[in-house]
């Protein structure tokens, strides 16, 4: 079984396992981080959003094998550590606003308005109702509203 | 045996203003080492509330008597059991015999029991509580009655926890108790004297049973209920420190996948490559279940290939060749025929006929359980709405004694009615005997949606008489592919029961008839219900608000066609036909806050429904969007079509516990009803469902959210806590329907109404079972 190694939340891991096992199982079946969670593995409901080098990226879709040894894996359990602060603003809009119910998908909307938030100030510009609109994260129990709240209150932090 | 409806009485709060309750309750002190208290709660009743105008209809079984009674009176003898207990560091626990599953239970008593204590809401710590079978029908989550029967006994046993600590500290100080205050945790006496609850739990600790007559204090009621608090573990959902079942730590518990059958209930006749597929990367076991081909593997990826890769025989099967169709003409076939009474002959009659097809409540978390099966025991982790049930079943098909099996509740990921059944932690023990080892099962989504518990597809018709401004009659017949109850309501004797011949659908028969109540004075009404197939020829089950979804739309809309033949808007002939006080402030309020009547463009409308049901009252408001341009805008791999704009959803609990979790309640509420209404179904196809992902069930996504939402909280009206975990659901659903019709001028009659429009995706196939997952993630990032 071949070597992999990558940059998890800052620390540099190796794990044994073929090539093409999802990371989204390397993390949560080999590594025990389970922040990201399994919702469908298709790439649909993206419970388990994650940043590689600081995207937004579905786990459940990547071979293992296709990271290198410099790539760096974010999960929800290492979002704080890139702003420095126990909580990044995003986790703190999220509790002011109260927003998750059961919490399952919390995680991977918080990971993916973390990235929509940086890609829009990166072209320059703030958080529309379009954006809104085209977050196709899924929450059964339909939290959506204060996710948009939330994603606003947020933004004007970051 | 089956529950019977008792004879009918009134419910004690209703009616009765807010306010707090003096009375004495009977509480107990159990022998430990630091205070633990249980405490019962019985009360006394109160005359109904008059009914207002119009002809007026008679009280019926759910007005009277609602499934939340039945539960609340099937949980009194118990009561006494459910302990609250004060640690040495002042730590109050609960281990609450519920499941938390996103509604905010945990955080609701825990705000119950500050108040009752005196402690500041940080210091309770409620945990779930493993199965206990001793507390028999008081282990149940469902039907939103957790709340409404938890109330009393947590109100008295914390009470008496505060009681039992003042007098330690007069005691210990040699004063009168009541001389003595609480603030936050600490008792203070006089000179300056205090002691915190922590020091003084051992002293006031019993070393035999006691009991113990405790009264609350008025002046410590809602201080902190009926104040707006965040989730109790907001902080762990959102660093992904929350702990679900798949997340759990048990030792060599390694994937677990199962082969599912390409038809509903098909059974393995033989596998081909069972040796082949058991020499594949990363997999250790691989063997036939009664549910299909178990494989257990290093990682759920290889558990994916090796379920993928299996070749299997398939026999049986209750449904194949089966479609939408064919179980359409079934249910009209068994449709009871409406009877209406002899009326006078210029009465004109008003009737519908509507379809629901079959929906999901399959939550984001799908199936799963952790099993650890040995010679001699069994151990359990699932998130279980009846973890005594699941007990005492797992023992029967292990033949181990109850107290053999270790069930543990884990919190839960969702559940919307699909955690009262433990399919996956029955497969999960199935798996970890025939394998010798621990085992973390868990069902791919798309089993979840094609073998997963399912709303059942039903019919409704209604017919209505008016004459002259009033209405005479109102009839409706539900009739519906049976809704499993074999759950029961926490214990074996009722779940056996209803697999018995015909108990399922008295058990059925009494819930329809504990839930369904119609809000109007209608004059004579009756509304029946009917079922057909077996319990367990689909997978059934309760969805989130059980028959209301499809009963209240279909009725809501009749409403506004009887309102149109009487010449009145659907406002203005509610609110003089609707049946109680409390229910008559909730639509004068949406009219108010909705802006009832508001002038809009052709294509977009408004519509209004209301609903009464587990003792609250609710009604919403919604404008909808049918215009071209909105219904034809394109999202990809996405469902569109109209639009909800705006929703106002307006509650009445009687007594609100926690107003923000409340409004959660009723925002996601919502969400399922804009789904049901227009755009979520499973499609029954050659006996299997077509759907096989979130982008084949069109569930609410964010381009279907409406950009605004508005929930009202009523003021307290009866003092006593009603249901709310469903409330919002079926009411959006029907209030969605009335808007739509309006708008387009077509009364809809098939839900959701995209249903037999073409479908909006390309099905999955069914062998093999479940799709491969993606490689080109990293290209898709953003």
């Amino acid at each position: 079984m071949p070597n992999h190694t990558f940059v998890l939340n800052g620390e540099p891991v190796v794990v044994e396992v073929e090539d093409d096992v999802r990371l989204l199982w390397v993390l949560r079946d080999l590594l025990g981080v389970t922040g990201p969670k399994y919702g469908c593995g298709i790439e649909v409901c993206r419970a388990c959003t994650s940043h590689i080098n600081g995207k937004a990226v579905n786990p459940c879709s990547v071979p293992v094998g296709d990271l290198e040894p410099t790539d760096e894996v974010t999960t929800i359990e290492g979002l704080p550590a890139t702003v420095g602060r126990p909580l990044h603003p995003m986790q703190q809009a999220w509790l002011d606003i109260d927003v998750a119910q059961c919490g399952y998908c919390q995680p991977g909307q918080i990971m993916a308005a973390v990235a929509l938030v940086r890609r829009a100030k990166a072209a320059g510009r703030t958080i529309t109702d379009a954006d809104l609109d085209a977050i196709r994260n899924i929450c059964r129990c339909g939290t959506y509203h204060r996710i948009r709240e939330a994603i606003e209150q947020g933004a004007a932090q970051m | 045996m089956t529950a019977s409806p008792r004879p009918p009485r009134v419910d004690e709060s209703e009616g009765r203003p807010s306010g707090v309750d003096r009375r004495g309750f009977l509480g107990w002190v159990l022998a430990a080492p630091t205070l633990l208290v249980g405490a019962s709660a019985f009360g006394a009743l109160a005359g109904p509330e008059a009914a207002g105008a119009a002809i007026l209809s008679p009280p019926e079984p759910a007005d009277l008597y609602d499934l939340s009674d039945l539960i609340t009176d099937a949980t009194l003898p118990t009561s006494m059991l459910v302990k609250v207990g004060v640690e040495t560091d002042g730590t109050v626990t609960y281990a609450l015999p519920r499941a938390e599953v996103g509604q905010g239970l945990t955080t609701a008593v825990a705000m119950i029991i500050a108040d009752g204590l005196d402690v500041p809401l940080d210091h309770v710590r409620v945990t779930l509580a493993d199965a206990r079978p001793e507390l028999i029908w008081n282990q149940f989550t469902g039907s939103s009655s957790s709340v409404h029967t938890l109330y009393r006994p947590l109100r008295a046993a914390s009470a008496l926890a505060r009681q039992r600590l003042i007098a330690a500290a007069a005691a210990r100080w040699s004063v009168a108790a009541d001389t003595l205050t609480t603030r936050n945790g600490v008792v203070h006496g006089p000179n300056g004297r205090s002691a915190g609850y922590g020091s003084l739990s051992a002293a006031a600790a019993a070393s035999t049973l006691t009991a113990e007559l405790v009264s609350i204090d008025p002046d410590l009621a809602q201080r902190v209920v009926g104040s707006p608090r965040s989730r109790i573990d907001a902080l762990a959902a959102v660093t992904g420190r929350k702990v679900f079942t798949l997340d759990l730590a048990v030792p060599n518990a390694l994937p677990t996948m199962v082969h599912r059958p390409p038809t509903i209930n098909a059974t393995v006749a033989s596998v081909a490559n069972l040796a082949a597929v058991r020499a594949m990367p990363g997999v250790t076991h691989v063997g036939v279940i009664s549910t299909g081909v178990a494989v257990r593997a290093r990682t759920f990826g290889q558990c994916v290939d090796a379920v993928r890769a299996l070749s299997v025989t398939w026999a049986g099967g209750t449904v194949n060749g089966q479609s939408d169709a064919t179980v359409l003409a079934r249910l009209k076939k068994a449709e009871i025929p409406l009877l209406v009474p002899k009326v006078p002959l210029l009465a004109k009659t008003v009737e519908g006929s509507f379809t629901f097809y079959f929906r999901s409540n399959s939550p984001l978390e799908t199936n799963c359980a952790v099993a650890d099966v040995r010679p001699g025991s069994a151990e359990v982790w699932a998130s279980l709405k009846n973890p005594i049930v699941t007990q005492q079943t797992i023992a029967k098909n292990l033949g181990l004694k109850q107290n053999q099996v270790r069930v543990h509740v884990s919190e839960g990921g969702g559940s919307f009615g699909r955690h009262l059944f433990s399919d996956a932690a029955y497969e999960a023990v199935e798996a970890s005997r025939l394998f010798g080892k621990p085992v973390r099962l868990m069902w791919h989504r798309t089993d979840d949606f094609r073998h997963g518990r399912t709303h059942p597809m039903a019919t409704s018709r209604v017919r209505a008489t008016v004459l002259g401004g009033n209405v005479l009659t109102y009839e409706q017949r539900h009739t519906s592919v049976a809704t499993d109850f074999t759950h029961g309501l926490g214990e074996i004797l009722l779940a056996t029961g209803a697999k018995l011949p015909g108990g399922n659908l008295t058990f059925a028969q009494t819930v329809f008839m504990l839930t369904q109540s119609l809000p109007y004075n209608f004059g004579v009404t009756s509304q029946l219900l009917s079922e057909v197939y077996r319990y367990d020829t689909f997978h059934t089950g309760s969805m989130r608000n059980i028959y209301s979804p499809d009963v209240a739309t279909a009725r809501e809309l009749i409403t506004d066609q009887i309102a149109a033949k009487v010449g009145k808007d659907p406002f203005t002939f509610r609110k003089a036909f609707v049946k109680e006080v409390r229910m008559r402030a909730v639509l004068a309020k949406l009219g108010q806050v909705g802006n009832w009547g508001r002038a809009m463009p052709p294509g977009t409308a408004q519509g209004i429904a209301l609903h009464s049901e587990y003792k609250s009252r609710v009604g919403a408001l919604v404008e909808i969007d049918c215009r071209p341009a909105t219904v034809n805008r394109q999202v990809p791999d996405a469902q569109t079509g109209p639009r909800v704009t705006k929703v106002v959803v307006v509650v009445d609990v009687g007594l609100t516990i926690n107003p923000r979790g409340l409004e959660a309640q009723m925002q996601g509420g919502a969400m399922d009803g804009i789904a049901t209404a227009l755009t979520s179904s499973l499609h029954l196809v050659n006996g299997h469902f077509a759907e096989g992902s979130w982008d084949h069930y069109f569930y609410t996504r964010q381009w279907n959210v409406p950009p605004e939402v508005q929930v009202v909280i009523m003021p307290d009206t009866t003092g006593s806590p009603g249901g709310a975990g469903e409330l919002s659901a079926g009411v959006v659903m029907a209030a969605v329907a009335c808007a739509y019709a309006r708008a387009t001028g077509v009364m809809p009659t098939q839900f959701p109404i995209n249903h037999n429009q073409p479908l909006g995706f390309v099905p999955l196939p069914t062998v093999p079972p479940i799709p491969q997952s993606p490689t080109d993630g990293l290209a898709h990032a953003f």
